[in-house]
């Protein structure tokens, strides 16, 4: 910066005419908390390769120190810096600024379904509680720990959440319907496929998966699929599969009558 | 530095959203894509007749049932196992779900609807029959391979024509639709925590690459499927003339 005498709010508008060549992106923040607040506009300098969380960043090195971010390693693997950038669920750091208009405002907002502490930073614990009510991996008693590659491969791609919850922001169940204490949402719907398809574990969470959970809710409109920043196919590969696992046992008339005669 | 100040509403309207992208182009072009074909499909159905010409049978006439006591089109006897099948697919259910019933219209895209119960409740509950119509859908797959091997045979000898290549390529598509389908890639391995050999899962591998394209393929054979039927529609009228390759 030329001069530190300058106000915060002077500064960016100085940094801006003294590279006049630059461009300058206008992002309009949300500026408040769970009672309320306000859009507040902020003109950000852009250099090559900058993303979303850089202009936050620039913003609050230059104008406003007190803006409210949570981030963490801004190489979208801690998934902290989720928030809903021109009104989609995505992470602020794998959201590039030459794929926006910059000749038209970047709205940054915190994600939608979750209570919004301050400004770009939401409290996310209620995801935190639903983990807990999960069954955990469960082996058999003396577990030979042998397992064939092809078995593993399915869940392996549920690993790579980093849980950024933007599925559980974008899902309309939670964010539109608020059915929180009735539907787990797919973060969790995922990390129940992998525990319910690995071929070490033994736990059944069918049951909680149709009346705990609420895997009923989800009508497969995919969303949850289109924001996911580590591209895991949520829908397909996780919910679906799951979704067939409750009709075997619970809506397959055919299956309940073999198992009520088997006994299995 | 501009401030605004936001009015924080407690319900949302539909529609209401600050995505700037055109949003509401794929529900409205799955809107027309899926209206265009329940409308000529109806249309069709009630028509009872039309449906078949030199050695071409309608996809939606097949196989072809006549009953004395049946006074309506033969097309509904066998009508309701692709629609079930269709109806109660993984994939048109997104389809459907945001463009007719915009639940939601659109990711991040208000609905302006308060109550929700999901696939939880009645009349939603039976999606979960899905896998019945797949043993339905399949055995008319039967059908349509013997009417494709049929469409060969022009008066006792061997022939290819426009209408010949139109059934093979509505078959083809409708085989891989169903061998691309959610219920169908559980039930040959899905369904199990640990794959019994490694052939069976190969096969998985193998339907799990179809069903990523899903999609694809379900519109593609809803297309065809209609147009089959058209084309032998068109010709049984005398509008259009089938041409013979061999």
């Amino acid at each position: 910066m030329t001069s530190c005498t300058l106000k915060k709010e002077e500064r960016s508008e100085h940094y801006c005419e003294s590279h006049s060549s630059m461009k300058i992106a206008t992002f309009k923040v949300f500026r408040g908390d769970i009672n309320g607040g306000a859009e507040v506009e902020y003109k950000v300098p852009v250099e090559e390769g900058m993303v979303v969380l850089d202009a936050i960043h620039y913003v609050q090195k230059n104008i406003s120190p007190d803006l409210a971010v949570r981030w963490n390693c801004k190489a979208a693997k801690c998934g902290s810096c989720s928030a809903e950038v021109n009104g989609k669920p995505r992470l602020m750091c794998k959201s590039r600024l030459d794929d926006f208009d910059l000749s038209k405002e970047i709205r940054v907002y915190p994600m939608k379904s979750f209570p919004v502490i301050k400004d770009l930073a939401c409290d996310v614990s209620w995801n935190f509680e639903v983990n807990k009510k999960i069954a955990p991996f469960t082996p058999k008693p003396d577990t030979d720990w042998k397992m064939s590659q092809r078995d593993i491969d399915r869940v392996q791609e549920f690993r790579k959440c980093i849980e950024c919850f933007a599925c559980q922001n974008v899902c309309h169940v939670i964010r539109e319907h608020d059915l929180k204490p009735k539907f787990a949402g797919p973060r969790f719907f995922v990390r129940v496929a992998g525990l319910e398809m690995h071929p070490l574990d033994t736990a059944d969470r069918l049951e909680a998966l149709k009346d705990d959970m609420g895997i009923g809710f989800c009508n497969i409109t995919k969303c949850c699929t289109e924001v996911c920043p580590e591209d895991i196919h949520i829908t397909d590969n996780a919910i679906i599969p799951l979704k067939e696992r409750v009709v075997d046992r619970f809506y397959d008339p055919l299956k309940m009558f073999f198992r009520k005669i088997w006994g299995k | 530095m501009t401030i605004s100040t936001i009015e924080k509403s407690p319900t949302q309207n539909f529609g209401e959203t600050q995505r700037k992208d055109f949003w509401w182009l794929e529900p409205l072009v799955y809107f027309i894509g899926l209206g265009c074909f329940l409308l000529y499909a109806t249309w069709a159905a009630f028509q009872g007749k039309n449906y078949e010409w030199g050695p071409y049978l309608s996809p939606f006439y097949s196989p072809l049932i006549t009953i004395e006591w049946w006074k309506f089109s033969p097309a509904f006897l066998i009508l309701w196992i692709p629609a079930g099948f269709r109806a109660t697919c993984y994939y048109y259910r997104k389809a459907y779900y945001r463009s007719f019933f915009m639940d939601p219209p659109a990711c991040a895209v208000s609905e302006g609807r308060k109550k929700y119960t999901g696939e939880t409740s009645f009349p939603l509950i039976f999606q979960n029959i899905h896998r019945y119509f797949l043993i339905g859908a399949t055995i008319l797959l039967c059908f349509l391979w013997t009417d494709v091997i049929k469409a060969f045979n022009f008066n006792g000898q061997f022939g290819v024509g426009v209408g010949t290549l139109i059934l093979l390529a509505n078959t083809l598509l409708l085989t891989m639709y169903s061998l691309s389908c959610h219920s169908f890639r559980h039930l040959i391995g899905g369904c199990l925590d640990s794959f019994k050999c490694g052939y069976q899962h190969k096969i998985y591998e193998k339907v799990s690459c179809a069903n990523e394209h899903h999609m694809f393929w379900a519109w593609t054979s809803l297309f065809m499927v209609g147009f089959a039927d058209f084309y032998v529609r068109m010709l049984a009228m005398g509008i259009w003339m089938d041409f013979r390759i061999i």
